[in-house]
């Protein structure tokens, strides 16, 4: 393991627990679906059985006379339109006019059980007008007519615009065109990433509840309270100050819960309309039409390197398939793009990345967020280069690489980079130099390299406030209390939280409390997404506990008649190292500053540095405060009969700053991996087409058929550490939830070329596609391992 | 009793129960709604997941796809019937400490699976565990870190007097 500054902790690095590691081992904790509260009824949505139809009638009147329904809502009871990008609200908590995939929310019914609310479902009846289905982007695209003839999914933002286009986004940086002129070597090619879905293992669920005073609880399993706080008020039209928002233990995420979902506004409404309590519960089938998962990528790329392998430019060509609603894809847009200018020095680039609407279930960000596909295409490229200029490509990736504290070609700032020790890490692990190329036909090893922002430096809504706020007390009983805005969703955000307040005091870590997820007592943090949580909200803890920190310190040195610089808080006590008699319990400590300074309480914030990003339009998209870096080292073994492929190990060497925990980060670096696997092999979020059964029914609903990868699948994962100890997080620390699932994907995709000399440029590697590559360099009559660089060498001499 | 209902007992983490609930009833939804035992959880509500797993007469059984009739006279072990009182079970302590329940939403069904999989044989190997937990999913952690923590809570528990 390659180490940073050690730095002198007495918790920070340390193999802790979590906080509430137990309470999750032994069926404690209690998620949102294991709240009952007095009265509740039980909501249910009705789901449009339609990809695109114009609403032409809805009848309640059945369901709202069966016994037991307490209320029906449909669409018009909430016209406010909302969206988690302020820029693109196009969509309703239920369908207004318009269904747009099979499953938009119509109606919703509160009931007193799950079976009646069902059972009322069935009498609501719905008058629907279909209209034209478009399934396919890029005829999505080619679409002309009007949106009232239902040739567009939504209203064109300008008059003969095509209203399937989400965003367009053209960037250039550099002369792309005379740097590609200028290559010795290129390489060209077409990839397809397939969308994939989060599968987090709790279902979305959400309690609402509504008092006579006007005021609104909401319950949810989001990673957002903040911004479903925001967007319950305006499509509610409640203050903001009469709505909150708790947040229990939510059972992962990935990015799935990062915006409000109708269920959230149904509850509300529901709660308002019966008085009464109402949970909703989606169904697994319910989840995988909600979606927000990684959008399908078609990408061209084009990419020209000198003969000593310096590269000199990149064209890029994008489109992405949205589905039926904006979702986060106007960020999305910018990331297929603007996040490939690191971990490699790239002289020109230039992308034009679109999104289309289409009538499928939204796309959104997961693990990684628009990152993960041109990550794939990019570094099977490189391979390619290396292939054809024969280069060891680790080697390859090595005389490339964009240094520390320096700026991207499209201006975003990096401050610590410790992307060549993970270099080194994985090409020392797996035994690269012995092996690559050197193992049997069948067997091979591939590397990839990537980078991603700890945080995206401005919020979703423009505003000047801290990103990240957290409150301390401290009290006479030596406890420490955190408040914190934090979403936990698996991560161990809270844990973080209380290891960095027990290192600043110094007490041990079971005298810290983490109070959280709840918008009434605990300052605002903008959401777990965006990997920005270790490095925003840890600096607010530290810059909180350190304003307290230093009214005990001065407390005690005014009681010791000493300088409070030279207190020192640590391990239960506070003393001077310098005088040995001074020493004392930090119970004392807190006791002899609450005397001196009344009740002891502070906040902190962060928010982030403004000069870090581009000075062009969209500059600001990619920005973060600091970039973690990752190279993965994949271990195939591809049977050249069958296409099947199986992962053996994946190496995963991860730059996060500095491990607050490396329990922590190892299960965030082998949790990445193990997803980037399952999308690389097995992993498919697809839909049916008129041709193959109804168009937009999804293909397969259910953890059975969706294919996520069990215990039995998941290849060895073995995690290294780097540790770049970044100048501006905190102790040094950056992200690690989700950069080290880029290049899995790749690293396979290059490992299957050296087993078996086949590339396969289009996701999932199942064995039908693989097999086809196989017959196909068969037939051609090459079906090799393809040569080391120093044979090839030897060969062209010769 | 409404009709379509009917009683059914049994035995939970030790203790005789009696339940009346509706007749399509799964376990899951007797144990989580009439008993109030909400560590079992839900997470597809057809078989696929694994996350309702606990143990009927000392084997792994998916609560979501079992009638509650079914549980009749049987004895059912949930995640909260591991512990010995406050002494955590030492999978439960093992999970803990290395890690291995991030999200924690499959932890009480891949806990079960894992005992019933200590219980048979003391010393499993990489490849019994990863057999003995193939249907539970975990989407968090990659399972590495379980593998780790089901090795070390069978040490313990060999070693234990």
């Amino acid at each position: 393991m390659s180490r940073g500054e050690r730095g002198d902790f007495a918790v920070i690095g340390q193999r802790l627990r979590k906080i509430d590691g137990l309470a999750k081992s032994t069926g404690r904790a209690a998620y949102t679906d294991d709240l009952v509260l007095p009265g509740m009824l039980h909501g249910k949505i009705l789901r449009s059985p339609h990809p695109h139809a114009r609403i032409v009638s809805i009848d309640t009147s059945r369901a709202e006379a069966l016994e037991g329904v307490h209320g029906v809502l449909t669409g018009g009871e909430l016209p406010t339109p909302y969206g988690i990008i302020p820029w693109t609200p196009d969509e309703n908590a239920l369908a207004v006019d318009r269904v747009r995939y099979v499953g938009d929310g119509v109606a919703a019914v509160a009931a007193v059980d799950e079976d009646t609310a069902l059972q009322a479902l069935d009498l609501i009846e719905v008058e629907y007008e279909l209209l034209p289905v478009v399934l396919d982007p890029r005829q999505a695209l080619e679409a002309k007519g009007t949106y009232e003839a239902g040739d567009y999914i939504h209203p064109p933002r300008k008059e003969g615009w095509n209203g399937n286009v989400t965003k367009m986004v053209k960037l250039e940086f550099g002369d792309v065109d005379g740097g590609l002129a200028a290559a010795d070597l290129e390489v060209e090619g077409e990839y397809w990433f397939e969308g994939t879905t989060h599968a987090a293992i709790e279902p979305h669920c959400a309690i609402g509840l509504f008092e006579g005073t006007g005021r609104l609880t909401v319950w949810s399993s989001t990673q957002v309270p903040h911004y479903l706080h925001r967007e319950l008020a305006r499509v509610l039209r409640l203050d903001p100050a009469e709505v909150r928002v708790i947040q229990p233990p939510v059972g992962g995420a990935f990015g799935g819960k990062s915006e409000p979902f109708d269920l959230e506004f149904c509850v509300a409404a529901l709660a308002r309309k019966t008085g009464r309590p109402v949970k909703i519960l989606y169904t697994r089938e319910e989840v995988f039409y909600a979606h927000r998962g990684r959008h399908p990528f078609d990408m061209w790329y084009r990419t020209g390197m000198t003969r000593d392998g310096r590269l000199t430019g990149v064209d890029a060509r994008i489109v992405l398939d949205g589905g039926a609603y904006a979702s986060f894809g106007l960020v999305t847009t910018y990331y297929s793009g603007q996040l490939l200018t690191a971990p490699y020095d790239l002289p020109a680039y230039r992308f034009d990345s679109t999104r289309a609407y289409t009538n499928k279930p939204a796309c959104g960000p997961k693990r990684g967020h628009g990152s993960v596909q041109p990550r794939f295409a990019f570094e099977v490229q490189l391979d390619k280069l290396a292939q054809l200029g024969g280069f060891d490509p680790m080697e390859l990736r090595r005389k490339n690489v964009l240094g520390s504290h320096t700026r991207t070609i499209n201006e975003l700032r990096v401050t610590s980079n410790g992307f060549l020790e993970c270099l080194e890490a994985v090409e020392r692990a797996s035994g690269w130099k012995e092996r690559w190329r050197r193992l049997p036909f069948g067997r091979g090893l591939g590397v990839a390299g990537s980078t991603y922002i700890s945080g995206t430096n401005y919020p979703i809504y423009p505003n000047d406030m801290p990103q990240s706020g957290i409150q301390v007390q401290i009290d006479r009983s030596g406890r420490v209390a955190v408040f914190s805005g934090g979403s936990e969703i698996g991560q161990g955000t809270d844990s973080a939280m209380a290891y960095i307040a027990a290192e600043e005091f110094g007490v041990p870590l079971e005298h810290v409390r983490v109070y959280r997820g709840d918008t009434d007592f605990t300052p605002v943090d903008l959401g777990a997404y965006s990997s920005r949580v270790t490095f925003m909200l840890g600096n607010a803890c530290v810059d909180a506990c350190r304003r307290l920190k230093a009214q005990v310190c001065s407390a005690v040195a005014e009681y010791w008649e000493g300088d409070p610089d030279a207190v020192i808080l640590r391990g239960g006590r506070a003393f001077d190292p310098a005088e040995a008699d001074r020493s004392m319990p930090i119970r004392q400590a807190f006791q002899l500053a609450e005397a001196r300074w009344g009740t002891l309480g502070a906040t902190g914030s962060y928010n982030t540095p403004k000069d870090v990003h581009g000075s062009y339009r969209g500059g600001t998209i990619g920005a973060s405060p600091a970039y973690s870096f990752t190279a993965h080292v994949a271990e195939v073994e591809v049977d050249p009969e069958t296409g099947v492929v199986r992962v053996e190990k994946i190496w995963i060497a991860h730059d996060c700053g500095r491990a607050l925990n490396p329990v922590l980060v190892e299960g965030q670096m082998e949790g990445s991996a193990y997803m980037g696997f399952g999308e690389a092999l097995m992993e498919e979020q697809v839909f049916k087409d008129a041709d193959h059964g109804r168009a937009g029914l999804h293909d397969a609903p259910s953890l059975l058929d969706y294919r996520m990868p069990t215990s039995l699948d998941t290849p060895d994962l073995e995690a290294h550490i780097v540790e770049s100890v970044d100048p501006e997080g905190p102790y040094g620390a950056k992200e690690a939830g989700e950069g080290p699932l880029h290049p899995s994907i790749p690293a396979i995709a290059n490992a299957i070329h050296d087993a078996v000399g086949v590339r396969v440029d289009r996701l999932p590697f199942s064995p039908p596609r693989v097999w086809r590559a196989l017959e196909e360099a068969r037939r051609a009559g090459r079906l090799a391992k393809p040569a080391h660089p120093a044979e090839r060498v030897a060969e062209g001499a010769s | 009793m409404s009709p379509g209902s009917r009683i059914v007992r049994f035995r939970v983490n030790g203790d005789p129960v009696e339940v009346g609930v509706p007749e399509h009833h799964t376990l899951v939804e007797a144990l989580r709604y009439a008993l109030g035992l909400t560590g079992t959880k839900q997470g597809c509500d057809k078989g696929d997941c694994g996350a309702c797993t606990v143990l009927v007469d000392g084997r792994p059984t998916l609560s979501c796809i079992l009638p509650v009739h079914e549980a009749e006279d049987r004895d059912v072990i949930t995640v909260e019937g591991l512990a010995r009182g406050v002494e955590p079970h030492p999978l439960q302590d093992e999970f803990d400490r290395h890690g291995a329940a991030q999200c924690g939403f499959c932890t009480p069904g891949i806990l079960c699976s894992a005992a019933a999989l200590l219980d048979e044989s003391p010393a499993p190997t990489r490849e019994e565990i990863r057999e003995a937990l193939s249907g539970n999913l975990c989407r968090c952690t990659g399972y590495t870190k379980i593998f780790v923590a089901v090795e070390a809570a069978a040490a313990r528990l060999r070693s234990a007097p």
